[in-house]
């Protein structure tokens, strides 16, 4: 690749974030990988640009996915070469998750993770509201879900079954 | 990918990660032999969910090992093309499924051991297992609740599933002593401040497995004979026809990719 100048360098890299950032969760498609905060960074250096992410669930199969996902976007802009690799440290926790990224969840029907909720969250012992009626009459059917972020709720309001995303 | 059977260099670091990784991808795979078989719907999920976190764990300690090693192994050598001897996993995690009563007995007994020992591994010295255990930490302990509970409600339901679970008990109490060994390697990097002792958790351990044995009306077994040897490459005899399984593919059709 050529070698840019420092204004040229800043425009790439903001290039491909934007790119990047339009890659969605395969298996929650409303979620982009930016909303979820799983795009940790871009850089571009003189071997190409070079895309951080931090894994969510250990066993999460999307991120090999949305590795994928990313390549081929930048590809197709004609952004290449790049290197997905994958940060551990800090630890990715739902709180990252952004504020629209919730709104597009809710709207989705998948009730968000309660926010800086710790070890009582992490067993929904929070207060969830439903994502249909937003009663908070809920309660837990089933602690493993569709997915591994998600658990299985009902609302004793309005009586329908939603996912809860789980903390993390 | 090589393609023949691959030996690990005996590095303190990397036999710690070999270790915790095998018990995670045994283990994950022994609850992933439930796929299709679970009582009921909900059982099929969690069980897999839990196989898929605990095979998650061992491919980021795979991968960590592999960068430790730089050796040109990776998660799929280590996994797929270790014999059974280069393998060093608990006895507790290859053990047969058996019934589900004792699936949940031994998910229990693992995890009661490992979810507290991945919260002391987050103040490791090292950033990389920190960050590996304050994942790895919240997934077990839903693993944790998940199994608690299913042993309480089956210690404590009819006479045969009482029946089960303690039959299962008996059976897999002399395999919880090696939760708690600590050979020479590891204990250099307990003394690093690298791991945690798992000697220092055994108590809270037998604590807490107490409360709930109780809860679900089973005797908590005195601790006699303690079968040993996985972290050194023994096995039970389980352990084979469980490789055999997992490594098939690899064996049979050398270096194949898809």
């Amino acid at each position: 690749m050529t070698t840019l100048d420092p204004a040229g360098t800043e425009a790439l890299r903001a290039r491909a974030w934007a790119i990047a950032a339009t890659v969605v969760d395969p298996e929650i498609p409303v979620l982009s990988i930016a909303d979820l905060g799983v795009l940790r960074e871009v850089r571009v250096t003189p071997a190409g640009v070079e895309v951080a992410i931090t894994p969510t669930y250990s066993g999460c199969p999307a991120m090999n996915m949305i590795t994928l996902e990313i390549e081929t976007a930048l590809a197709k802009a004609g952004i290449a070469p790049v290197t997905v690799t994958t940060i551990l440290s800090p630890a990715w926790t739902t709180d990252w998750m952004t504020e629209e990224g919730r709104d597009k969840l809710r709207a989705y029907g998948i009730a968000p993770p309660v926010k800086g909720g710790g070890r009582r969250a992490l067993f929904g012992e929070d207060t969830v509201a439903c994502p249909q009626c937003g009663s908070t009459e809920t309660s837990e059917i089933a602690a493993f879900g569709s997915t591994s972020c998600k658990s299985l709720w009902r609302c004793n309001a309005c009586r329908e079954p939603f996912d809860y995303f789980k903390c993390h | 990918m090589a393609t023949g059977s691959v030996t690990v260099a005996d590095q303190p670091l990397l036999r710690y990660l070999l270790r915790r990784a095998d018990d995670a991808l045994i283990l994950g795979h022994r609850v992933s032999e439930w796929c299709g078989h679970a009582p009921i719907m909900e059982e099929e999920m969690a069980l897999a969910n839990m196989g898929l976190d605990l095979i998650g764990q061992a491919r980021s300690l795979y991968g960590y090992a592999a960068e430790v090693e730089g050796a040109g192994n990776d998660e799929n050598t280590y996994a797929y093309l270790r014999d059974e001897r280069g393998y060093m996993n608990l006895l507790l995690v290859e053990q047969a499924n058996g019934d589900f009563a004792a699936t949940m007995l031994r998910q229990y007994l693992y995890s009661a051991f490992i979810h507290p020992y991945w919260l002391a591994l987050m103040g490791s010295a090292d950033p990389t297992l920190a960050a590996i255990a304050a994942k790895a930490e919240k997934e077990a302990a839903y693993h944790v609740r998940h199994s608690a509970e299913w042993v309480i409600r089956l210690g404590d339901g009819t006479a045969e599933s009482h029946r089960r679970i303690a039959e299962a008990l008996v059976r897999l109490w002399p395999f919880t002593g090696e939760i708690f060994e600590v050979d020479a390697a590891e204990r250099g990097l307990i003394e690093a401040g690298v791991i945690p002792d798992p000697a220092g958790l055994r108590d809270g351990w037998k604590r807490e497995v107490a409360t709930i044995l109780t809860r679900a009306t089973l005797e908590v077994p005195a601790d006699g004979w303690m079968q040993q040897g996985g972290r050194l490459g023994r096995h039970t005899e389980a352990f084979g026809h469980l490789l055999a399984e997992l490594q098939y593919v690899q064996r049979a059709y050398p270096g194949a990719t898809w």
